[in-house]
């Protein structure tokens, strides 16, 4: 009896074998076909709000190129690094999608110096997005003078997430503008049995390092940290790391993801957390609560005034199958339609200076009035890929690993200049 | 007596190796608000199977996907591990003792490294995009750890089995597949429990080798659990869902467990 | 000559079966292997490949390297910590069911379960788990092992409690494996072995010492083996735990974040290589003396 199952069972799976094999016959892959109604997306954008805001850009995609064959080949992975490493498998086997997501900035240097991308200044000029989009946002998006993609969307990453209640109820009446005051009320703070911040996982302290270096050292030293003209190894720089070791003594520091550290704050344990804006999604979103009333948001200390972006965009790779489609797609994200529908929904800013600012409320509706206020100043974002390139920006991390443990700010700094040099 | 206290150690076990599960299904049925860190062994307010409901149609097609492609390749691959397994310890030739190592030293090779020649090698022999291509990668990196179970198996299998067939004429496929294939079942459920987890819980080169159509399950999960703000109840529900199926098979191969298996070989 | 053909006719049919998988591993691993040998002599870094030569230029940059010096420190305690566990947690669960007990079909499926659970799950559970909060804030196993009254600091104290602590998800993914390595090996072993020991008069512990044991030998390779190469690739669940946290790296993946974060190929590449002489070293003089021992035992 039991025999006879055993050998039903292996039957079984024989045959769904071979139906397999069969049915897998089919795997070209993806001939280039001018004349195919298809055009391939690859994105990161596979999570909540950015997966709702690019379903809402393909419906749109569909509506207005009737019979188009949409395929949405989104892989998650927090900032693309999953993405990047199918993306480079496919670019280097020749067989490239007809539009895939890049972060602004010298991110994109690798592949731009890869030859992968085509030069899209004709279409800028063509359809006069020149003047539609920061100057200074166009600049991150060329290379010597050639725009690579179409940014679609704007996130802030100098912010500092807290609760009004708690803030009012342990005796704070405004939270810090200088880290210099953070620290002061760290002490406050610690009186009730409280932490100053909350800090996770290793990127969400290295986004907490940017942002104290911006705010320690201003908006010029600051740009000077990426392109040589400020000496890592000098001792303001030194200074501005020491002040971050402070900041560390007087947080919360785990190892969880960003969304459960802020919880933290919103549980009491810690006074502030410093996010992107994306966190300000999830406040309202997941957590139902009011922008104000249940969370508040401020630039985080030292770097009021101070826009500190990163920008998500779209290609068109060489050889691309589908170019007109792609084209089309490009266009789509650029138009002001296309950023309204997708950036409500994603949390964030549009890149376009034309957009209906009624969409933008609440939280938004701040950014919005920041990012495009003449006065605000804008700088670029470590971690998210717009100031290193992904070679020195991975030797930073590595340093990174080695200060953590280490705490010894002049060997980082060093360990950050030598790699600049080797890395330029 | 000790009956009852070998019952009560292995019960004790059995609560340990579930108390992540049972994070992972409380989770797996809150809603978000409730999703928190330091409240993760709390029940869920209400046992709405919402979150199953949303994840189960991204997951579908995957499901599919990794059917298709884990029951042939560990199928597969466990022959071919027996066969090998099997004249390595029992039919020797001169080197077999070289040869053992040699295959053996293929599983460990970190799949990271080999990525990129692999990828570009089965794009130039047409074998990129859909499911056959993968399953070849998967029959061929199980190769080593079947060889090692079978080989490592049938070297306990005695000498008289063996020879009792040759007596009787038997070539060596008549005696691997009459003798060794039947005597082999425990061997083939570990090897074939490896396999198919193996298989169906691989992303890499999952992601790599297929397009959309063909993805793995494991994609679809990470799209779920991977984002930059992770749906944890989602990502739960979702992981719950995905390994079903392992747990199918591993139910079902434990029939190949049973004891007394060898008896009848000697006395047959 | 036809004396040679004779012997010949015994074994070829045995070297045919299995030269396909000769072939096939030649090229998927050791033409791979190749392959990352070039590269890693090369200066390719950056998504365009260049292909001048260097020399040793990476691997003398690796080896005078502290967080690859690191790597490896955490990777030796993690092997130890792990495979140790495993060993004796699935070895210990194999004794206890090998004579049968009530729901043996349910208990084994549930302790092989955690391997079937994908790693993107068990590391966010796990990561949970392993939360060193304090206060109110404790919770994961630090909520369970306060009833006894510890508090686990793990990521406030150094590497080696950080990297063992690792350890303990995949000990829990993996001891269900060996539990059943170490039973279908039990199983295998033909009960009028141990029925002639009882009869000759030896208690049960006898039996186990002196008929079990040795004829466990094989099984015994095949379970160091296996978790010795898990203990090397693993990547996804300390990656997916703590993710760029330098005190649970591991060589496998610093080999990752150079090569696929940073695009510096040819050190990947060099890494790379650098692990697989490293387990050449190790595994290849295991195997032989393993293989001694058993012809000594039978």
């Amino acid at each position: 009896m039991a025999a006879i199952n055993r050998r039903q069972l292996l039957a079984a799976g024989a045959g769904i074998s071979a139906l397999a094999v069969l049915q897998a016959c089919s795997n070209s892959p993806g001939e280039t076909n001018t004349g195919e109604k298809k055009v391939e997306v690859f994105s990161w954008w596979s999570g909540p709000g950015e997966g709702e805001g690019l379903e809402a850009l393909i419906a749109n995609f569909k509506q207005n190129n009737a019979g188009v064959d949409f395929v949405n080949a989104a892989v998650a992975g927090g900032s693309g690094t999953q993405a990047k490493q199918v993306l480079g498998d496919r670019m280097r086997n020749n067989q490239p999608p007809d539009s895939y997501q890049l972060h602004a900035g010298l991110e994109a240097a690798d592949d731009i110096k890869a030859g992968w991308l085509e030069d899209l200044s004709s279409l800028y000029e063509a359809n006069g997005w020149k003047s539609k989009f920061p100057a200074g946002l166009i600049d991150k998006l060329s290379i010597s003078g050639k725009i690579y993609a179409v940014p679609v969307n704007i996130h802030r990453s100098n912010l500092m997430f807290f609760s009004p209640k708690k803030l009012a109820e342990w005796g704070i009446s405004a939270p810090a503008k200088t880290w210099t005051e953070f620290l002061a009320q760290a002490e406050t703070l610690k009186a009730k049995n409280v932490k100053a911040l909350s800090v996770g996982a290793t990127w969400t302290q290295m986004h907490l390092l940017e942002n104290v270096l911006l705010g320690e050292l201003g908006t010029e030293k600051y740009n000077g940290l990426w392109d040589g003209k400020t000496d890592w190894k000098g001792a303001n720089v030194v200074a501005a790391l020491d002040v971050f070791k402070k900041v560390l003594d007087v947080s919360v520091v785990g190892t969880d993801d960003w969304q459960p550290t802020i919880d933290k704050v919103l549980a009491g344990t810690a006074a502030y957390n410093v996010m992107g804006d994306w966190a300000a999604g999830y406040l309202q979103g997941a957590k139902a609560l009011k922008y104000k009333d249940g969370y508040d948001v401020v630039a985080s200390p030292g770097s009021t005034g101070v826009y500190n972006f990163l920008a998500d965009s779209f290609t068109l790779p060489k050889n691309a199958p589908h170019k007109t489609y792609a084209e089309a797609w490009l266009k789509l994200c650029a138009s002001p339609e296309g950023q309204d529908l997708f950036n409500p929904k994603k949390g964030s800013v549009p890149a376009r200076l034309d957009s209906d600012k009624s969409k933008y409320t609440d939280y938004l509706g701040w950014a919005l009035k920041e990012w495009q206020d003449s006065k605000t100043v804008v700088v670029g974002s470590l971690v998210h890929g717009v100031v290193a390139n992904n070679s020195w920006k991975s030797e930073i991390e590595k340093a990174y690993g080695v200060f953590f443990t280490g705490k010894d700010s002049a060997k980082f700094a060093a360990a950050v200049a030598t790699a600049y040099a080797a890395n330029k | 007596m000790t009956r009852l206290f070998r019952q009560l150690v292995l019960f004790g076990f059995a609560v340990f190796f579930l108390m992540p599960v049972y994070v992972l299904l409380v989770t797996a049925f809150k809603s978000p608000g409730e999703v928190d860190v330091v409240h993760m062994w709390s029940l869920p307010r209400s046992l709405s199977i919402e979150n199953f409901t949303t994840v189960w149609p991204k997951l579908e097609n995957g499901m599919v996907n990794s059917l298709m492609l884990a029951i042939p390749a560990s199928l597969i691959s466990s022959f071919l591990g027996a066969a090998n397994g099997f004249v390595l310890a029992k039919w020797r030739f001169p080197g077999a003792d070289i040869v053992f190592p040699v295959i053996l030293f293929g599983m460990f090779i970190p799949y990271q490294a080999v990525i990129i020649p692999m990828s570009a090698l089965m794009s130039d022999i047409g074998l990129k995009g859909g499911l056959d291509g993968l399953i070849l990668l998967h029959i061929v990196y199980g190769l080593p750890i079947t060889t090692l179970i079978f080989r490592n198996y049938y070297i306990g299998l005695s000498e008289e089995v063996i020879e009792a067939a040759r007596v009787d004429g038997a070539g060596m496929l008549r005696t691997f597949a009459y003798i060794a294939l039947p005597l082999g079942l425990p061997a083939f459920a570990v090897s074939m429990i490896w396999q198919f987890t193996s298989a169906w819980n691989d992303f890499l080169f999952g992601i790599i080798m297929t397009r959309t159509e063909f993805w793995p399950v494991t994609v679809a999960l990470n799209n779920v659990a991977g984002a930059q703000t992770v749906p944890f109840n989602q990502a739960m529900a979702s992981a719950f869902l995905a390994s079903l199926p392992t747990l199918l098979v591993y139910l079902l191969l434990g029939r190949f467990f049973m004891r007394g298996l060898m008896a009848g070989a000697l006395k047959g | 000559m036809s004396n040679f053909k004779r012997r010949a006719r015994r074994w070829a049919p045995g070297l045919l079966l299995v030269s396909p998988s000769l072939v096939l591993l030649g090229v998927f691993v050791y033409g791979f292997i190749g392959w990352n040998i070039k590269i890693s002599v090369t200066d390719w870094k950056g998504q365009l490949e260049t292909d001048n030569y260097v020399g040793l230029f990476w691997y003398k940059q690796l080896f005078a390297d502290e967080t690859f010096h690191n790597d490896i420190r955490n990777l030796l305690i993690f092997t130890v910590v792990f495979i140790g566990g495993a060993v004796i947690v699935g070895l210990l669960l194999a004794l206890l069911m090998d004579k049968g007990v009530r729901g043996e079909n349910v208990l084994r499926s549930i302790y092989l379960f955690p391997m079937g659970i994908s790693f993107i799950a068990t590391a966010i559970v796990w990561r949970w788990l392993l939360n060193s909060d304090e206060g109110e804030g404790t919770t994961g196993v630090n909520d369970i092992l306060g009833w006894i009254g510890i508090h686990s600091d793990w990521h406030k104290a150094d590497s080696q409690w950080a990297i063992s602590a690792i350890a303990l998800p995949a000990g829990w993914a993996l001891s269900g494996y060996v539990m059943a390595l170490f039973l279908a090996g039990l199983r295998g072993i033909p009960e009028d072995l141990r029925e002639a020991a009882r009869v000759d008069g030896a208690s049960e512990f006898h039996v186990y010492w002196h008929v079990v044991r040795p004829m466990m030998l094989p099984v015994f390779m095949s379970v160091l083996v296996i978790l010795a190469h898990i203990s090397l690739k693993t990547f996804d669940l300390i990656y997916g735990i703590a993710p760029l946290d330098p005190r649970t790296e591991t060589p496998a993946i610093f080999m990752y974040l150079t090569a696929f974060r940073g695009y510096f190929y040819a050190r990947g590449a060099a890494i790379a290589t650098l692990l697989f002489f490293a387990i050449a070293a190790v595994i290849v003089p295991y195997i032989w003396y393993s293989i001694r021992k058993e012809r000594t035992a039978r």
